[in-house]
């Protein structure tokens, strides 16, 4: 019995130092990025806009052509150093062009309204409100800001492995397969570039909605493109979503985009 | 005890051979690099960076993180430093506003200590120049 009471003895000698661990190295984890110590504060600028999950309503009926949509482009590529490559595959998309039956597969018709089935529809990330892509990340490089609902990126985390590009089902993720810079046309000095191997996307205009700007896209559209907090009732886009008959891409998925559009 | 000059021998070109950087570089080191100071930066908020020069020149890096994390992770984007003062956390544009000359300021000091930042993959390095 002895030698039980040894090993009991000892077992639990090693079992009470495993318990000092955890704050141990919770300790070290902590250590760095302390704000506080050197009397320090970060906070939001006083112009932000404040939104819980920002939504956009794109009046479809404000278009005719592609041409309607190319400055909203152009202004979204412009401001965020979107570079423009030949080659198809390497191509960078924030938001885009699409025909119907390809952004709404689940709801084209058998016999479509002519006006719909030529008009290009402008498509882009959904931000939805449960992101596949966000679970899909091993590195938590892109996320879903729990303080406006923005799906974002952190292009310091990503590591470019490209698994939200496969869980994204509106293919709104684009890869950085070249060095993006020589393939900007004018570079804006106010939003960095991307580098070779990280995955970019819309991001909202977090940046300008920081400074208490409207999106880009919005700014464009001269009013065809509506956007607000989707859970303030108050707020102008519900208005028009209680107003106008609106839809989503590919709903039956669960993923509650964030984008609606008034056909 | 007749190895003894064998062994003896051995452990010195062995001590000689493992020491080779040490010896072969000794007095050579660079010097400490300068670091040049543009007009701005001497001038804007009276020659005060965002914290105190030793910290900047020790913790910048950790500082750098924060704001980083914080813009991109939280959404807040204004820093205020102990003496509360407001800043824009940006590379590009607050940092390098003053901080102009990219070369003489960042570049040197990072050579020197053979560190390479990534920064500027994605961080414009010349924001106000090309203005």
């Amino acid at each position: 019995m002895e030698d039980s009471r040894r090993r009991f003895l000892k077992l639990a000698g090693v079992s009470a130092l495993g318990l000092t661990t955890r704050p141990v190295l919770n300790a070290f984890a902590s250590g760095g990025g302390d704000e506080n110590a050197h009397g320090v504060e970060v906070k939001k600028g006083q112009d932000a806009l404040k939104a819980k999950q920002w939504a956009m309503v794109i009046d479809t009926r404000e278009f005719e052509s592609a041409e309607d949509l190319e400055p909203i482009i152009e202004a979204c590529d412009k401001i965020h150093n979107i570079p423009k490559f030949e080659n198809k595959n390497h191509e960078i998309k924030w938001i885009w062009e699409e025909h119907f039956h390809n952004a709404f597969p689940n709801q084209t018709q058998r016999f479509l309204d002519e006006r719909i089935e030529h008009l290009p529809f402008l498509v882009m990330c959904n931000h939805c409100e449960n992101p596949p892509c966000c679970r899909a990340c091993p590195t938590q490089a892109t996320f879903k800001r729990k303080s406006d609902g923005i799906v974002l990126m952190d292009f310091h985390r990503c590591i470019g492995c490209r698994f939200c590009m496969a869980a994204c089902p509106y293919g709104s993720r684009s890869f950085n397969f070249r060095d993006p810079r020589p393939f900007i046309e004018e570079v804006s000095k106010s939003f960095p570039t991307r580098m070779k191997g990280v995955v970019e996307k819309c991001n909202f205009c977090a940046e300008r909605l920081a400074v208490g700007e409207m999106p880009a896209c919005v700014e464009a559209s001269n009013g065809a493109i509506a956007f607000g907090d989707l859970h303030d009732p108050e707020s102008e886009i519900r208005e028009l979503l209680r107003t106008h008959y609106t839809i989503r891409r590919k709903q039956n998925l669960g993923t509650e985009p964030s984008v609606y559009y008034i056909v | 005890m007749s190895e003894k000059k064998w062994i003896i021998a051995g452990v010195v070109i062995f001590v000689t051979v493992v020491a080779f950087p040490f010896w072969f570089n000794l007095g050579k080191a660079a010097p400490a690099p300068e670091l040049e100071l543009t007009e701005k930066a001497k001038e804007l908020n009276h020659g005060k960076c965002v914290m105190p020069t030793d910290y900047m020149q020790s913790e910048h890096m950790q500082l750098l993180d924060l704001w980083r994390h914080s813009v991109v992770r939280n959404a807040k984007r204004t820093f205020v430093n102990s003496s509360g003062q407001e800043f824009n956390m940006s590379l590009s544009n607050t940092c390098l506003e003053c901080h102009s000359n990219k070369a003489a300021f960042c570049d040197r000091c990072h050579d020197y200590a053979s560190v390479r930042p990534y920064c500027w993959d994605c961080h414009i390095d010349t924001p106000k120049e090309t203005e």
